[in-house]
């Protein structure tokens, strides 16, 4: 089996401006946040991002890195919506495209099976095929005669997510409940990448858990990277989740031009490892504020 | 303060009971509830009236019994794996009874999550359509508005996420065959479609609200029959189990204080 393991550096190297990048997770939930990091401190523009959006959305957008956001919702969980993400398509930054998050997911499984599209009843009669005017709807070549939305392949450039455990070959595990449609994301694109919490030698996968957390085979991957805390500050259970006093942060931050500045001074300017540092300081801090307020 | 009527029961808690009898007669079918009042909802029907209804635990699981808001996972009896893409076989199938919440709703029951005036330059961008276009031409499916105003039931929405009776039909076919928008619950009444053409109709008052009351707090013409009635008492056993078993703490009381 061939090695696969790359640096965050090595990742975004791989990348360029002008493509469509899907990303894994699910809200606010096991994001690839260190890859997205690492696409931040770069010099890559235009993206059309591909996501079942959360914070992922919402930092691209704000570093000006998204031409094009291709999602259902964009949403941190906890809190309903992510501020860069609105302020971005208030100010019509970027171009969207809005769809039921079911005709998402089956346009992801049509480019995995290299078809054009997949039928569904889901989009009919809504807003989704009114703001989308290129999607189309096909007739049912039988007997029902079913007129059905059309729900294009959504082909993607490159797609990373994140997982608990992987091999150095490319296999992949999750451990959490959910394993959401990453492994969609990596069949729907031509280069495939995952990050994650912990590279293991293959034997140990099993060690870690049962048969059907090793969901994405090497079949799926190209490139591997292992970045301890990599989905930080989205929730990455079993082994951390979400750091809802960060997320808070991130939030009353971005409300403000000078607190958003000084929030990417102090966490996002430098190294993946020193981000990790910064936010164990700050998880320091507000904690000793907390008890400081609970002892007066 | 919450305000009482005189028999004790809370404005909160007759929404609750409300949203319990979006899912009446429905067997085995798996309830997804947003917000508290459906989420009291779906587990007092299925303590009671609805024992077959399969209840979820909002992450990836699908749970045994009927666990109280806020239940920690170690005391979740779990039945069966329900990941996110599982879920949308369920959509698919049909099997499934859904309470949404809507940030606007109209006369002709379309709701809109996605975007506060023209998608096309949104004066507030929210949520997202999420799966509210799929849902409703899938499995019936309710909404729940805390807040009745002028600013959430609206002429027309801004932009239809969950698809209404009028566009429904304007669709054809393929989209009228499984839709069913059942009931709109708001922290005022309880409205359903059952007109002639398809169109919002009072279907009952919470008691300490009048129908004028609803009215003006509506932004379209209303059907109002002749006689309202009021949304019925829970029982004392429904009484006791949202009080005592599903929402010990009150959270019911956070949503609607009325």
């Amino acid at each position: 089996m061939g090695d696969k393991q790359m640096t965050l550096d090595e990742f975004v190297g791989e990348l360029s401006s002008g493509m469509t990048l899907g990303i894994g997770g699910w809200g606010s939930r096991r994001k690839p946040m260190a890859a997205v990091r690492a696409i931040l401190r770069s010099d890559l523009s235009d993206l059309t991002v591909v996501s079942y959006g959360g914070p992922d959305v919402g930092l691209l957008c704000a570093a000006g890195k998204v031409a094009k956001v291709v999602y259902g919702f964009v949403t941190l969980d906890s809190i309903p919506t992510d501020p860069h993400f609105k302020a971005a398509r208030q100010s019509g930054a970027v171009e969207a495209m809005e769809v039921d998050e079911g005709m998402f997911y089956l346009g992801l499984l049509a480019a995995s099976q290299r078809v054009p599209f997949l039928p569904t009843r889901s989009g009919l009669g809504s807003d989704v095929l009114t703001v989308n005017p290129s999607l189309r709807t096909v007739r049912s070549p039988y007997d029902d005669g079913e007129e059905l939305v059309a729900m294009p392949a959504l082909h993607l450039d490159a797609a990373v997510v994140h997982v608990n455990r992987a091999d150095a070959a490319g296999s992949g595990q999750i451990l959490g409940p959910d394993p959401f449609f990453d492994e969609l994301f990596l069949g729907a694109a031509d280069r495939r990448f995952v990050t994650t919490e912990k590279l293991v030698p293959t034997r140990q996968l099993a060690e870690e858990g049962p048969i059907q957390t090793m969901c994405i085979s090497r079949l799926l991957t190209d490139g591997v990277i292992e970045t301890p805390g990599g989905a930080h500050f989205t929730a990455c259970v079993p082994d951390y989740g979400r750091d809802e006093g960060f997320q808070r942060e991130y939030v009353a931050a971005a409300g403000d031009p000078d607190a958003w500045a000084a929030f990417t001074e102090r966490y996002l300017a430098a190294d993946e490892e020193s981000y990790q540092a910064a936010t164990r300081v700050a998880a320091d801090e507000r904690a000793a504020a907390r008890a400081a307020k609970e002892g007066a | 303060m919450t305000e009482t009527t005189d028999t004790g029961v809370t404005r909160a808690e007759y929404c609750a009971i409300a949203c319990a009898e979006v899912f009446r007669g429905d067997g085995e079918v798996m309830a997804s509830a947003f917000g508290t009042a459906p989420a009291l909802g779906a587990r007092l029907a299925r303590l009671t009236f609805a024992p077959d209804l399969v209840l979820t635990d909002g992450d990836a699981a699908l749970v045994d019994g009927a666990p109280p808001l806020g239940a920690r996972p170690d005391e979740l009896v779990f039945e069966s794996h329900m990941p996110y893409r599982r879920v949308f076989d369920v959509v698919w199938s049909g099997r499934r009874n859904l309470i949404m919440m809507a940030s606007q709703i109209d006369r002709t029951g379309n709701q809109n999550i996605s975007a506060i005036g023209p998608w096309a330059h949104p004066k507030a961008q929210l949520v997202g359509v999420r799966g509210a276009p799929g849902n409703t031409v899938n499995h019936s499916t309710s909404y729940w508005v805390p807040n009745h105003s002028t600013r959430s039931f609206v002429e027309q929405v801004d932009v239809v996420s969950g698809v209404g009776y009028a566009r429904a039909a304007a669709a054809g076919p393929s989209a009228e065959r499984f839709h069913e928008i059942r009931r709109v619950v708001s922290n005022l009444g309880v409205f359903d479609f059952a007109t002639p053409d398809k169109v919002m109709r009072l279907a009952s008052v919470h008691p300490g609200v009048s129908v004028d009351d609803v009215v003006a707090a509506t932004g379209f013409a209303l059907v109002v029959p002749d006689d309202v009635p009021q949304t019925r008492l829970p029982t004392p056993e429904e009484l006791d189990l949202l009080r005592n078993v599903l929402d010990p703490t009150s959270l019911r009381d956070r949503e609607v204080s009325a």
